[in-house]
């Protein structure tokens, strides 16, 4: 029976086309709208994690109680041993040092005076090891503005904007005066090795990048970092892994008494972020429900319509003897049939345009060009398993059940009106 | 009648106080006379215990007058070579690891000093009493077994780092022994504690300062003055820009 309706929808095509279409579209549609909001939230929530909070981070209490200052003196000490630590217990994680800083960028002038000064926020993160992934982990080739990303020790990266402001550009020496781990005064000479540019306020504001042994050497921060950031190997923040290595690290390393012991935090006990992944899962639970439910009524209309325009048909059908159950039976299969072949469809194209929307993203950073917290100006879909099924099931029963109800009036007819209606 | 008797000890105890304290203008003046110098060069040692380890670092100063001051980083051998220079209010620091001379002024010289719990000012300054304070005494009290007066400054010099003052003065060798510093709004700034006092060509003077800056977390940092001359010849480029790369 299913290859005689294959062969009536296909021949028919007012029965099988158009609803395919619709079915099809809508199924896209829903397709490329979960992933796209899972991937802008996820990519906000991945851009914080990549520059600032990692999906966990290890410090000692004493630093997390002044997080927000960089209390540099109160950093991890022996974190070499640490490390190795770290990448022993939890493998499936990637562990980095981070060391950030703030000073004073001083500009001298032929004579070796001072010409300008600014003040910079400061980041030292593992540019020169061959193996780190820090590079890619900021996205720093593609932000470059001009020159090269630091290739040898002594180099650093600056904010495009805060170097057109100080007047500097690559190859020039500046001068870095901060606060060592020791609070002593920090003077260290940088050549800017070239600009970057992030598309965000506050990064571009006044940042400087450089290389973790320099910002050690520039602090007085041997074998120390502020920060040990850990990131799931995924790429993605997992909720309940990294709830299981905190608990376990914390059950190991962290002394309640102890400043200078060591801690480990999620993303989410960061900058808010918890408030924010809670907001962005009801967020996008909220619009995914009107969506498929705005959806599931299109497509439930066209099942109603499509049952309803065939009205005269199933009336022939009953004049000349078919069973009632069986014209409803073949219907439904009819139904089934449209929207597993169209919701087939839409998952295709719709995993097509995530596909690609996944690679390449949407560049929205002039909208971004005031953002003062810190997000991506390029958004990227997300697929993950769910993208799989969001649209396929009400690309499925939607116009099945709509076809359901049509259908109900296929019990209503009188067989003695039937006559009449087909002479009408 | 009864009231008249009942204060009247108290009117005589408070004219006997009156009749002993020496002026607070004039104990000023004695402790300036100690402390003070036309001009003057030491060799110190600053042991820094911070809240998690203790550095010490070692330097030579020349100072003159309140206005110029000069220091040379000794030890340890990160510092070694790093030199500040004072003219008036403005510092310029000398750092031979960047070969690069930067200049500090405004509010900066109120900073820390290489992490410890004195300023600039602190280290750099000779600064003499009576040019900057009104005094008066307030008590007597003992610091440890020496008998001292409580004297009570307040800045008449809008520009002077610490508004107010609460000095424990030696009632014998004029010299403070301890001090609590305050910032106009009355706020506590530093407790400092001065002890190992030496006769020095006829001036009682401290070889142990430890500051304790109360805004930091720190445990405070003692200021050993190992050699000190008073009123000695030191050559004017020793207060010159050009001595900071020699």
């Amino acid at each position: 029976m299913i290859r005689f309706l294959l062969k009536g929808l296909i021949r028919d095509r007012h029965r099988s086309l158009l609803p395919i279409i619709v079915t099809a579209l809508g199924v896209m549609l829903t397709v490329v709208f979960h992933s796209w909001l899972t991937g802008v939230l996820g990519d906000s929530i991945e851009y914080n994690a990549r520059f600032a909070s990692g999906h966990v981070k290890a410090m000692t209490p004493a630093y997390h109680s002044n997080m927000q200052q960089m209390p540099n003196d109160l950093a991890i000490l022996g974190a070499g041993q640490m490390m190795d630590s770290l990448q022993v217990l939890y493998p499936f994680m990637d562990w980095v040092e981070r060391i950030h800083f703030a000073g004073l960028i001083d500009v001298p002038d032929e004579n070796g005076e001072t010409r300008i000064q600014g003040n910079a926020l400061g980041l030292g993160i593992d540019l020169l090891s061959p193996t780190s992934q820090e590079t890619e982990r900021l996205n720093l080739q593609q932000s470059l503005r001009t020159g090269n990303l630091p290739a040898r020790p002594g180099e650093a990266l600056m904010s495009h904007e805060f170097s057109a402001k100080l007047g500097i550009k690559t190859g020039d020496v500046f001068t870095l005066i901060g606060s060592t781990m020791y609070r002593e005064l920090a003077v260290y000479n940088f050549t800017l090795s070239g600009t970057v540019e992030f598309g965000t306020t506050a990064l571009d504001r006044g940042s400087v990048i450089v290389d973790l042994q320099d910002a050690r050497f520039a602090l007085n921060m041997e074998d120390a970092a502020g920060e040990i950031l850990g990131f799931n190997v995924s790429g993605y923040f997992d909720e309940e892994m990294t709830g299981q290595v905190i608990n376990e690290f914390n059950s190991r390393f962290y002394d309640t008494e102890d400043i200078f012991s060591t801690m480990m935090i999620s993303l989410r006990d960061q900058n808010n972020m918890g408030t924010f992944l809670d907001y962005s899962t009801k967020l996008i639970g909220l619009l995914l429900v009107i969506f498929i439910t705005a959806m599931s009524i299109i497509l439930w209309n066209a099942g109603l319509l499509g049952g309803l325009r065939r009205y005269g048909e199933f009336g022939m059908r009953l004049a000349i003897g078919e069973e009632k159950n069986h014209v409803y039976r073949t219907m439904i299969y009819e139904s089934l049939i449209i929207g597993i072949l169209g919701s087939v469809g839409g998952v295709f194209l719709g995993m097509l345009i995530a596909s690609y929307l996944q690679k390449n993203g949407i560049d929205l950073g002039i909208m971004m060009k005031n953002a003062t917290i810190l997000i991506p100006s390029v958004f990227h879909a997300r697929i993950t398993s769910q993208t799989w099924y969001i649209g396929f099931i009400p690309g499925v029963f939607s116009a099945l059940i709509g076809t359901m109800l049509a259908g109900i009036g296929i019990y209503k007819r009188q067989t003695a009106r039937l006559i009449k209606e087909l002479q009408a | 009648m009864k009231k008249l008797i009942l204060t009247f000890p108290f009117m005589v105890y408070s004219l006997m106080f009156s009749a002993q304290v020496p002026d607070g203008k004039e104990i000023m003046r004695r402790i300036d006379q100690n402390m003070s110098s036309e001009n003057r060069s030491f060799t110190s040692k600053m042991i820094i215990h911070s809240i998690r380890s203790s550095r010490t670092l070692e330097s030579r100063t020349w100072t003159r007058g309140e206005e110029n001051s000069f220091t040379e980083y000794l030890f340890p051998v990160r510092e070694q070579g790093t030199k500040m220079l004072k003219l008036e209010n403005q510092l310029w620091i000398y750092s031979p690891t960047t070969d690069r001379t930067l200049q500090i002024t405004g509010h900066m010289l109120r900073q820390a000093v290489m992490g410890s719990d004195m300023s600039y000012e602190d280290l750099m300054e000779d600064t003499k009493l009576l040019n900057h304070y009104n005094a008066a005494v307030t008590g007597s009290e003992k610091v440890g077994d020496d008998d001292c007066w409580v004297l009570e400054l307040t800045a008449f010099d809008p520009e002077v780092t610490y508004q107010g003052k609460k000095l424990w003065v030696d009632k014998i060798r004029h010299i403070p022994l301890k001090e609590e510093l305050f910032a106009k709004s009355g706020t506590l700034l530093k407790r400092t504690e001065l002890s190992n006092i030496t006769n020095i060509d006829g001036r009682w003077y401290p070889k142990k300062i430890v500051f304790k800056d109360m805004l930091q977390d720190g445990e405070g940092t003692e200021f050993i003055i190992e050699e000190i001359q008073f009123n000695i010849d030191i050559p004017d480029h020793v207060f010159s820009k050009g001595s900071l790369k020699k």
